[in-house]
């Protein structure tokens, strides 16, 4: 037993294709708690964000500059009465948010954190992305269905039209990054998460600039079209809160309705991977093969810990400003030991950084690779969760007919010639 | 079924007979306790959806109801409820000496209350046959063109709220503070702030009036522009409001819409310049106009409204004069029997006073013609064939309160 445990250890695959059935469930365990905890920061960031768009604190009052206001919505949404409206189909309406929660988190088996940060890498990993992220609309259908009530019905049918049109555009832009997967030494491309990014190192740049700008067509292409997957703004017509008061989840209260949210950011994060992994370089730190060497390997290493120092730092600087006052005695001391964890956190990854300098294959290295590689994909995710708060603080919602004309006249053409174009320039390099 | 209800469905007209026409059919929102079997109604096939949107709803303002008839998404046909927030305000005036009865005018348009004010004070001055002395008269300008700016200025926060745009509305709520602060300063009140009395104001200005309004002036203008940077020319701002909500400078004309909806639609008519009240003749400013009559120009024309308002309080500060605040009014307001029409131009279109006087000291009657309800009758031409979503913004850009609406 230990042994078959132990065994995975060292294994430069993931443990799906390792066929270790043991590390996998780990992984999916740390995966599910991580995303949550992503999804209750991203709403305190999000709350908090929007919050100095609009001239306004945001949360300010439930633990030191709101920090545990995620934490008190939580524990409001599950105290709160469980109501399913006396008219709704009580099946459909209690499965529809596990529909879309199952969808969400399922995708997120094939993310490649890294080389083998990953539950498994499937051969057809981008394939199997798209095609579950797309089953969370089936939530929001059956949600509004279920609901029995006029403004979710409209919402649902909303979201699925925008989904089917949207999706279109999605996919012929991944066509084309995978096009680009294939212009190496042997001609063959792949649909492997891992492959994809793994492609991106071995030529050496970012599918982003590749043939540039058809790359960042094909990315700028997929970016609107994961805004409109998940039903954010401007494109959040399924909830449209000013026209159809909360869309398909009017009718939702409580946990269930939490589950809905939770679902939401998920898929956020789960698209915005899909875009790190295919234009960003998944994994791989900015400019792997210009500031190569291992004293730059050691600089770049040094990153993680640096930014958990720069958290910490703001931290206490919002210590030492906090007024001084004893009704701010609490919410002080927990700001500041709230600053003593980060810093920890950013002590243990420069000791991780500096003991692992070596790429030698010995523990500490391989831990420092590992959080390396997450850390640059988080990164790069962290950005895009950024810009779906700016698109919302800035943007008016599109109406419907203008955002099937956008999806289809539009995104679904110019896709579409970015793919030709992608294939006759990979043909005519070849 | 009591008696009584039987009796009504004696006297009910066929179901049927309803859907002739283009309202909607009058039983989707009957008053009546009747209940009638709906298996398969004629009018109702199952393309049409039949919708309330309101009393309660993010997006209509407070309690206005809008029944919408749906095709999908498309809209056949509204019906506008309204009622919900009918205080009563024209029969209160009735057991109200004039005097009394001037606060009760500001509960009307509750954003606009200053503009309300001064048509009530004035109407009822025409009717005494009394002149507001000329410092009362600049005061009253200052007021009413600040609170132009508020009501406007709300007014765009919670339309590009209706549109999708956050973030408008806390920019424009920070920038009307500042004049809210300046009528809690001038009278002690921010919304109801009965700032007018009967031949002048109550209150000399306070000192430092001027300079703070000057001061706002310099503070508010860039801060238009700054609305305008956020709008004016971004790309989903222009597709959710041009053409839509299109109404046509005779259509506007025959419904009886006024103000920015109507100078919208190219009609160049503001009373402030075509029966100049208070001393707006005096002023030198201008009445923008739009040319196609939909949402957008209607969010130009106040736009620039704004900006001439800011011109008009700077003129009038500029040029405030010294003197008395209060004409000579009658302790009790006793006057002659007679009736009288005074209307002006509030931020929302043409605010009109009737009021009959039988002698005594109180109206006999007092009828309110409130722009908000008469451009209300305009949404079901100006949305009709469009879009769930058009509604929302048609019934933002009408720029409505319910408060006036119902009065």
């Amino acid at each position: 037993m230990l042994n078959y445990i132990m065994s995975y250890l060292g294994s430069p695959l993931t443990p799906g294709q390792a066929g270790n059935q043991f590390w996998a469930l780990i992984y999916v365990l740390i995966i599910f708690a991580g995303v949550s905890v992503v999804v209750m920061a991203m709403n305190w960031l999000e709350r908090k964000a929007l919050a100095h768009f609009q001239i306004r604190l945001g949360p300010m009052r439930v633990g030191p500059h709101g920090l545990l206001q995620p934490i008190a919505d939580a524990l409001k949404l599950m105290l709160k009465e469980d109501i399913i409206p006396a008219e709704a189909d009580q099946f459909v309406f209690w499965v529809a948010p596990l529909i879309g929660l199952l969808a969400a988190f399922t995708v997120y088996t094939v993310i490649p954190f890294g080389p083998s940060q990953a539950v498994s890498d499937m051969n057809i990993g981008i394939l199997f992305m798209l095609g579950v992220s797309s089953l969370g609309v089936l939530g929001i259908v059956t949600a509004g269905w279920a609901s029995n009530s006029h403004y979710p019905l409209i919402g649902a049918l909303r979201s699925s039209a925008q989904m089917v049109s949207y999706e279109v555009a999605m996919g012929l832009a991944v066509v084309s990054a995978i096009l680009m997967t294939s212009l190496n030494t042997a001609g063959t491309g792949t649909l492997s998460m891992i492959g994809i990014v793994q492609a991106q190192q071995q030529q050496g740049v970012w599918f982003l600039f590749k043939f540039f700008p058809l790359g960042a067509i094909a990315f700028v292409i997929f970016a609107i079209a994961m805004v409109a997957e998940t039903n954010r703004a401007p494109f959040d017509l399924a909830e449209a809160e000013s026209e159809l008061t909360a869309g398909f989840h009017t009718e939702y209260s409580g946990l269930r309705w939490s589950l809905f949210m939770l679902a939401e950011y998920a898929a956020m994060l789960a698209v915005s991977a899909i875009a790190v992994t295919l234009w960003l370089g998944g994994w791989m730190r900015p400019f792997p093969n210009l500031l190569s060497g291992p004293a730059w390997e050691f600089i770049f290493s040094l990153f993680p810990g640096l930014t958990f120092a720069a958290l910490a730092g703001f931290t206490f600087l919002g210590t030492i400003r906090m007024p001084s006052h004893s009704f701010f005695k609490i919410q002080r001391i927990g700001l500041g030991v709230f600053g003593l964890l980060l810093a920890f956190i950013a002590l243990v990854l420069f000791i991780i950084a500096i003991a692992g300098r070596n790429a030698d294959g010995s523990l500490a290295a391989r831990t420092r690779e590992g959080i390396d590689y997450v850390y640059w994909f988080m990164f790069k995710v962290a950005i895009f969760m950024y810009l779906f708060i700016w698109y919302r603080a800035t943007w008016p919602r599109y109406r419907f007919d203008q955002l099937m004309r956008v999806g289809w006249k539009v995104m679904l053409p110019i896709s579409l010639g970015v793919l030709i174009l992608t294939a006759i320039v990979g043909v005519l390099v070849k | 079924m009591s008696e009584r209800t039987k009796e009504q469905a004696n006297v009910l007209p066929d179901p049927a007979s309803y859907v002739q026409g283009t309202k909607l059919d009058k039983l989707t929102h009957s008053t009546s306790n009747l209940e009638f079997e709906t298996p398969d109604h004629p009018y109702l096939d199952s393309n049409e959806l039949i919708i309330n949107m309101g009393p309660q709803h993010p997006a209509t303002h407070g309690v206005l109801r809008v029944i919408l008839k749906l095709d999908g998404e498309k809209v056949l046909g509204t019906e506008c409820v309204i009622g919900y927030l009918h205080r009563g305000v024209e029969k209160i005036a009735e057991n109200r000496t004039y005097t009394m009865f001037n606060p009760y005018v500001d509960r009307m348009d509750y954003v606009a209350a200053v503009s309300n004010g001064l048509g009530y004070c004035q109407a009822v001055e025409k009717l005494l046959n009394i002149e507001a002395p000329p410092r009362a008269n600049y005061i009253r300008v200052i007021l009413t063109e600040l609170n132009r700016i508020a009501s406007h200025q709300l007014w765009l926060g919670t339309h590009a709220l209706d549109i999708g745009a956050m973030t408008p509305l806390f920019y424009t709520f920070r920038d009307r503070e500042e004049i809210l602060k300046i009528f809690e300063k001038y009278c002690g009140a921010r919304l109801t702030t009965h700032a007018f009395r009967i031949g002048g104001c109550q209150y000399e200005t306070y000192a430092g009036f001027e300079k703070e309004v000057k001061n706002f002036l310099t503070f508010v203008a860039p801060k238009i522009d700054e609305y305008e940077t956020l709008l004016t020319t971004n790309r989903i701002w222009l597709e959710r409001t041009k053409n839509v909500g299109v109404i046509s400078a005779a259509d506007a004309i025959a419904l009886g819409v006024t103000g920015p909806v109507l100078r919208a639609s190219g009609v160049k008519w503001d009373i402030r310049k075509a029966l100049p009240y208070a001393n707006y003749a005096d002023f030198d400013f201008e009445i923008p106009t739009g040319q196609n009559g939909d949402t957008y120009d209607r969010y130009l024309v106040r736009m620039v409204e704004m900006r001439q308002s800011l011109r008009i309080i700077e003129q009038a500060v500029n040029g405030i004069p010294e003197g008395p605040i209060m004409a000579k009014v009658p302790k009790v307001i006793k006057p002659a029997v007679g009736e009288i029409y005074h209307s002006i131009e509030a931020p929302k279109g043409e605010l009109g006073y009737f009021i009959v006087s039988d002698g005594s000291t109180q109206p006999y009657r007092l009828r309110v013609r409130p722009p908000s309800f008469v451009n209300l009758q305009a949404l079901d031409v100006m949305v009709r064939g469009m879009l769930v979503a058009d509604v929302v913004a048609v019934i933002g850009t009408l720029d409505i309160v319910l408060g006036e609406v119902d009065r």
